[in-house]
């Protein structure tokens, strides 16, 4: 493997929580800790967690909305952590995004083919502009028609496509999907997964997607990356991670995933253990290991010790005290 | 008898003088202490539906036909002020937004013990002895101190679980929730679920599930209906429809949802289209313009409900009937 295109090398965000007359900054909310990724070119890398584990936020500072406090992003080994305004705006065209919401990411007054062209104009694009716009709305399978048609006149699938377009229109490498499939009812939302996976192919895209839907996750993304508390519990490629889950976090996400399998047999044979207790504030995370509060194999190391992401096979990483580094082949025995 | 019964229910909107049909003729039934689901996208009237239950029909949505009987009595003959006596004792209902639903001003316990207090008519301090004991059940550490604080002072799911407090508070014969994890964490989501379900079954409450998930239907439903586009297209119990489903639309919803134990370099296979618009018309049966199957008789006339489902070319007929 080469450069990866995207690099994130020890980012952490914290955001200042500032009180009374003197704005004096009274707390940190640290919203990403240490993160430590690398997304090759053409793969789909899928970022989970619960809310609050920063997984947003971690989207944001990639596509510099969020400026980091500590740590560099490096985008086709090029540091963009520190670049501004006009320098931004050939990383802009290189780097996308699709929001979850499709009706509050549109401009409810302007029409599809103006949100289309609009990003076009900006960025100087040299074609045709009315050729682009309906070539974009065909790939993502919507009719030229479309072009006149305002978001309120779509269906919420629809709206998405014209949000797909929108982010195609420059054509990008780097798309970043934040819950992009989340709000869609459940038949619009498998065309859209659908979508974005011909897509990738076609257009050799790269995608982090972020989501908290595992399945949706596992049947998109090559490398998943689970958070929990602004920081990395486990990463792996997708098949590896969902048959061998190593951290009890991830244990815990993938057991609560509803099975749409009524058998009592299959049920009987899941472990059928709900996690309990709440998300800590990320105002106050615990010591440790910030999972050690809901942990059901907890030792007292954990409450003192920040584990660290350490490999567990090739290409599996786990931040956990209780899985065992080992060299080489490994079979576990703690699956599900 | 079955507790709740439902019979050819239908809900229209009317605007200046227009009406839309939005529920077409449904009915169903809800037995003592039984979990039935109704699955259904957005538009398919499954909240509609549940909310004419309630009685909490907005003003322009109004009960064109059918009857809604609980234990015996019609509850669509009942007038507003015998309607908010049924709610709470009877029936009640948990909506999706716990930060909604709960009053920002007042304290946890105040609510509580309100629904307490009105529907059991127990003195204040024995609302607040049983306020207590409801916190507990529904699992909340420090009950009292927690009685006293507000609304913002829990998470979401706390939130919820106060909802399923006051819900229970009067040891109703049904609860209908609403979408009651949808704003949750996937972790807190199963918490809940496993919560609401084990407490009706405690307490012998009927819960009717109103959900478009249908992996937690099936972990927590017994019977499951699915709607679409305002009517029933097929209801039975949850096995059979997860393994041999009926209905073109349930096996379509069936395959979009991707798995856990499937290959994930097989494609999804989506219904096509998009869900019925209740303001477009649409002949025959509903689906038919995302239907696989459809053929032209399915464009001009609709089809009856029979032997669980609405389809005029019903799926997995053999090995059903063989079951």
């Amino acid at each position: 493997m080469g450069t990866p295109l995207l690099r994130i090398e020890d980012v952490s965000v914290h955001f200042p929580v500032r009180k009374g007359l003197l704005q004096r900054q009274v707390a940190e909310v640290r919203a990403v800790e240490k993160v430590t990724l690398a997304l090759q070119k053409g793969e789909a890398f899928g970022l989970v967690g619960e809310s609050g584990c920063g997984k947003t936020t971690l989207a944001r500072t990639v596509l510099r909305l969020i400026d980091p406090t500590e740590g560099e992003i490096w985008f086709d080994g090029q540091n963009i952590t520190s670049l501004s305004g006009n320098a931004l705006f050939p990383y802009r065209e290189r780097v996308a995004a699709i929001f979850q919401d499709p009706f509050s990411s549109l401009n409810p007054r302007q029409k599809a083919g103006r949100i289309l062209s609009e990003v076009l104009q900006v960025h100087r694009y040299k074609g045709d502009i009315r050729t682009r716009v309906e070539e974009l709305l065909n790939i993502c399978g919507l009719p030229p028609r479309f072009v006149d048609l305002y978001p309120h006149q779509m269906s919420g699938g629809q709206r998405q496509r014209v949000g797909i377009a929108r982010a195609l229109a420059l054509e990008p490498e780097l798309i970043v999907c934040d819950e992009a499939v989340s709000a869609l009812d459940v038949s619009i939302q498998a065309q859209i997964i659908n979508l974005l996976e011909d897509l990738r192919v076609k257009l050799n895209l790269t995608y982090l997607f972020i989501g908290h839907d595992l399945s949706v996750v596992r049947h998109l993304c090559d490398r998943v990356a689970v958070m929990y508390l602004g920081r990395v519990m486990e990463t792996a490629g997708s098949e590896e991670l969902f048959a061998n889950p190593q951290h009890p976090y991830t244990r815990a996400l993938i057991d609560a995933v509803p099975d749409p399998d009524p058998d009592p047999l299959a049920e009987a044979t899941r472990a059928h253990s709900s996690l309990g207790g709440e998300i800590p504030s990320p105002l106050n995370p615990p010591s440790g290991c910030v999972f050690h509060t809901r942990c059901p194999i907890a030792m007292e190391r954990c409450t003192a010790e920040i584990p660290p992401l350490e490999s567990v096979t090739k290409a599996h990483e786990a931040a956990c005290f209780a899985t065992t580094p080992t060299t080489e082949t490994t079979t576990t025995t703690n699956g599900r | 008898m079955p507790l709740l019964v439902v019979e050819n229910l239908s809900i229209s909107l009317f605007d200046e003088g227009h009406e839309t049909q939005l529920v077409d003729r449904i009915s169903y039934q809800v037995e003592q202490g039984e979990t039935l689901a109704i699955v259904g996208e957005s538009g398919s009237g499954k909240s509609l539906s549940s909310l004419s239950v309630m009685g909490l029909l907005a003003k322009e949505l109004r009960v064109t036909s059918g009857r809604i009987m609980l234990d015996g009595e019609d509850l669509l003959s009942l007038s507003s002020e015998e309607m908010r006596q049924r709610r709470g004792r009877d029936l009640s209902m948990v909506f999706q937004e716990p930060m909604t639903s709960l009053n920002p001003v007042r304290t946890i316990g105040s609510q509580i013990m309100e629904s307490i207090e009105e529907n059991l008519g127990f003195s204040r301090s024995a609302a607040r002895t049983r306020a207590i004991e409801l916190l507990q059940e529904v699992g909340m550490a420090d009950a009292e101190r927690r009685l006293r604080q507000y609304p913002h002072h829990f998470s979401g799911g706390m939130r919820q679980r106060v909802m399923i407090a006051i819900a229970l508070a009067a040891n109703p014969k049904l609860i209908i929730a609403d979408e009651p994890t949808t704003a949750l964490d996937v972790t807190i989501q199963a918490q809940i679920l496993e919560l609401m379900t084990r407490l009706c079954r405690e307490h012998g409450t009927a819960l009717v599930l109103i959900t478009h998930n249908l992996g937690i239907v099936a972990r927590y439903a017994q019977r499951v209906t699915v709607m679409y586009g305002g009517r029933i297209v097929e209801a039975g119990r949850a096995v059979d429809l997860y393994h041999r489903p009926r209905h073109p639309y349930t096996e379509g919803l069936l395959r979009s949802v991707p798995r856990l134990d499937q290959d994930r370099t097989q494609p999804l296979r989506p219904i096509q289209g998009s869900p019925a618009d209740p303001f477009m018309k649409i002949t025959g049966c509903r689906f038919h313009p995302r239907c696989p199957y459809a053929a032209p008789v399915c464009r001009e006339t609709k089809p009856a409900f029979e032997a669980g489902a609405a389809c005029h070319f019903p799926l997995n007929q053999e090995s059903r009937d063989a079951s």
